[in-house]
């Protein structure tokens, strides 16, 4: 009888990459429909084609220009194209989210190694892109078929228009990014992730209080601010990516504080009325350095023990 | 309740813990390795053609940290030879073929009441008593620490939290006055007046077995600590900081702390070795998984893993691993023609389905390995550096402290060999090579 020698430990968790990648694309999948629901049939179709895209890309490259393996089966690069095309407004021509996707996934991810080696969040380059290559597309937002300006774009140009209720902004009646309105839906999908523990509080909690608070310096109503705009979608599915975030706890809470700060400094000191996507991306070139203060203490160690006496 | 940072909670699997423990019958040749123990291999008195009677001393130790052997059957010494052990490396092994009689050779009981704390250091010594929760260190160092090392703690581990293993379980409930007049014992060599049982929560019958008033003693205190249930609960170190809230410094031994920690198993010894004169040739292991009569079976050191699979009724189904010890530690073993030795707990066996064998994929830094690890390590940094033989920067990321439990390894969804790789570089490490 043959028996199968190898190292401990014998026994591995069900946990996969694979899992983890499915759960937070079911946890992001309530928010789609609604924004379908509140955009327009052409939003579905930005989110397949986005999706779609992806992982075309993804696959093009690993097969014919890197020449690596096949990994389009791990679902990061379909959960990248779901998160990109969350954050496009809902009239974006189809063509252009391929712009993005391909930044996203080729430029981003790919270039940098794949999957676990992109210092960027590749869904944030590629919504970056597109907002530097098409700045007018990326500012026209809709709701009911009608042209609006977001509540964040009211507030920032000083618009005559009212602003919405706190009811409207967390249900998802305004005009904005096709899966970062429903506030109610993004967060009972990140109920859903901090129930199965792909999550940790550490990054998304301190983000939304950073910027509840220093809304509250800039004379600005705090709950008005923490539901609109992307906050709510970047603080607890951007920021809280694995490959892009720090690796220990204390460092997440750092991350969490600077991408609140510069949400907020660029709200109301920058010329966009909307910063989560860049203050995500600035903390993300952070990451290194943050890791580099922030390792855990050792057990045992001397230092620790010394603490202690 | 108390705890330790970090761990895992992998499927208890202790379908055993139930089970009654059986006796089985006498191995018809015993292989007793020479090195059971930690410590310098123990040097034959015995020679090939001998007579010798069931406990008597057929291997004596060589130096302070080594152990005795005694015979665990009565018969005939047919050879000295190099034989297979379940680490997997060849050592000199003492074999005797069973005439199937267990004649005994007589022995003494000791009334501790008369006896002085280096007397029954003594009697520990010369019973051969080893740590029998897989360490096998030998028991009477444990029991001498230097003078200046003031010890004012005994904690008895009944953890047990590896999967699948029941046999401590099944002897704190069927010995539990051995266990605890053991406990007291090692309390009197070391002149202690704390002495702690750690039980993991999901062994309630023993918990209140253990808390039953017939055990209290008057001039000692004797608590049951209940742990929660999680992987490695059982480490010393970790078992120390639930415990007592002590933190045993990086390199340093748990006497350093004022404490000793003993196995369950080896305190029935110890009462066995001084109340009944018995040495150490026999012990409680678990045979779990895929066997067709699973269950806790007392066996003789040197029975091989054969005529125990035998005994549970052989395997069943399509068997991957047999492993000897826990899942999560445990060795893999290649063939069943390996002796029991001292510190072995259990023989876990596992098919494809239950040990399946994943490809690793990129770490998708998660951070899952350095959330349980339980020594506040980075298991994936130190991994890829040991990938990519980054050797130099591993200093900073003190490998040495792993105690290679296997938390990471467990927990990452990109199933990398992160502890397999720590090891790696701690064989690297102490080999001097890098």
């Amino acid at each position: 009888m043959k028996f199968t020698i190898s190292p401990a430990p014998h026994i591995k968790s069900q946990q996969t990459v694979k899992k983890i990648m499915l759960s937070v694309f079911l946890a992001l999948i309530p928010s789609g429909i609604w924004g379908v629901y509140k955009f327009g049939v052409h939003s579905g179709y930005v989110i397949l084609i986005s999706v779609l895209s992806c992982v075309f890309f993804e696959f093009i490259s690993q097969k014919y220009i890197f020449r690596t393996k096949i990994k389009i089966t791990d679902g990061s690069a379909a959960l990248t194209g779901l998160l990109l095309a969350y954050c496009l407004p809902p009239d974006i021509a189809l063509w252009q989210v391929c712009i993005g996707s391909f930044f996203a996934i080729f430029i981003a991810k790919e270039c940098f190694g794949g999957i676990g080696f992109n210092i960027f969040n590749p869904a944030l380059i590629g919504r970056a892109v597109l907002l530097s290559s098409f700045p007018t597309v990326m500012t026209k937002w809709q709701i009911d078929g009608i042209t609006s300006a977001t509540p964040l774009g009211i507030l920032k140009e000083k618009l005559v228009q009212q602003l919405p209720s706190y009811m409207d902004l967390f249900v998802g009646n305004i005009p904005g990014s096709i899966g970062e309105v429903s506030k109610i839906l993004l967060l009972l999908g990140a109920i859903f992730l901090f129930y199965r523990r792909i999550i940790s509080w550490n990054v998304p909690l301190t983000f939304v209080f950073t910027v509840a608070v220093l809304s509250v310096l800039f004379k600005q109503d705090p709950v008005f601010q923490v539901l609109s705009g992307g906050v709510v979608l970047g603080a607890f599915f951007m920021a809280t990516d694995y490959v892009t975030g720090p690796l220990f706890s204390k460092g997440k809470i750092i991350f969490g504080f600077g991408c609140g700060v510069l949400t907020v400094l660029i709200r109301n000191l920058g010329a966009y009325p909307e910063g989560v996507c860049y203050s995500i991306l600035i903390m993300n070139i952070l990451v290194p350095l943050i890791d580099r203060y922030t390792k855990p203490r050792v057990f045992g160690s001397i230092k620790s023990i010394k603490n202690a006496k | 309740m108390n705890n330790f940072i970090g761990g895992v909670h992998p499927p208890e699997s202790k379908f055993t813990s139930q089970i009654l423990t059986e006796e089985i019958p006498l191995p018809k040749k015993a292989v007793v390795p020479l090195s059971q123990h930690t410590g310098s291999p123990s040097k034959p008195i015995v020679s090939v053609g001998d007579e010798v009677k069931t406990g008597q001393l057929i291997a004596e130790a060589t130096g302070f940290i080594s152990a005795n052997l005694h015979s665990p059957v009565s018969g005939k010494v047919s050879g000295i030879s190099s034989r297979l052990h379940p680490c997997g490396y060849n050592f000199d092994s003492i074999i005797i073929e069973s005439d199937d009689k267990d004649e005994t050779v007589e022995f003494i009981p000791h009334n501790p009441e008369k006896l002085f704390p280096n007397e029954i250091v003594e009697i520990i010594k010369n019973a051969g008593i080893v740590g029998l929760g897989g360490a096998a260190f030998p028991t009477h160092v444990k029991l001498s620490p230097p003078k200046e090392k003031k010890i004012d703690s005994v904690i008895l581990n009944g953890c047990e939290c590896e999967p699948y293993l029941t046999c401590d379980h099944r002897v704190m409930i069927e010995e539990t006055e051995k266990v605890v007049g053991g406990l007291k014992l090692i309390m009197k060599v070391l002149d202690v007046k704390n002495g702690f049982i750690a039980i993991e929560d999901n062994k309630e019958d023993a918990i209140e077995k253990m808390e039953d008033g017939r055990w209290k003693m008057e001039d000692v205190q004797v608590k049951v600590v209940k742990l929660k249930t999680k992987y490695p609960q059982g480490a010393e170190k970790q078992l120390i900081k639930a415990v007592l809230k002590r933190e045993v410094p990086s390199g340093k031994l748990p006497m350093d702390v004022g404490c000793v920690v003993q196995n369950v198993q080896t305190a029935k010894a110890i009462y066995e070795a001084v109340y009944e004169g018995k040495p150490l040739y026999e012990r409680v292991i678990t045979v779990a998984g895929s066997v067709k009569r699973p269950g806790n079976l007392k066996v003789r050191i040197g029975t091989s893993l054969s005529e125990i699979v035998d005994y549970c009724g052989g395997f069943e189904g399509d068997v991957k691993k047999v492993i000897a010890g826990g899942p999560m530690m445990g060795i893999t073993q290649f063939t069943l023609d390996v002796p029991v030795v001292k510190g072995f707990s259990g023989l876990v066996i596992l098919t494809e389905k239950e040990s399946k064998f994943y490809e690793p994929s990129n770490c998708i830094r998660c951070g899952k390995c350095i959330d349980v690890c339980p020594m506040g390590l980075v298991p994936t940094v130190i991994s890829r550096m040991v990938e990519k033989e980054r050797y130099k920067e591993l200093k900073n990321y003190n490998p040495l402290d792993c105690m290679e439990c296997g938390c990471c390894a467990y927990e990452c969804p990109a199933k990398i060999h992160l502890v397999q790789n720590i090891k790696l570089a701690k064989t690297l490490i102490q080999q001097k090579k890098i």
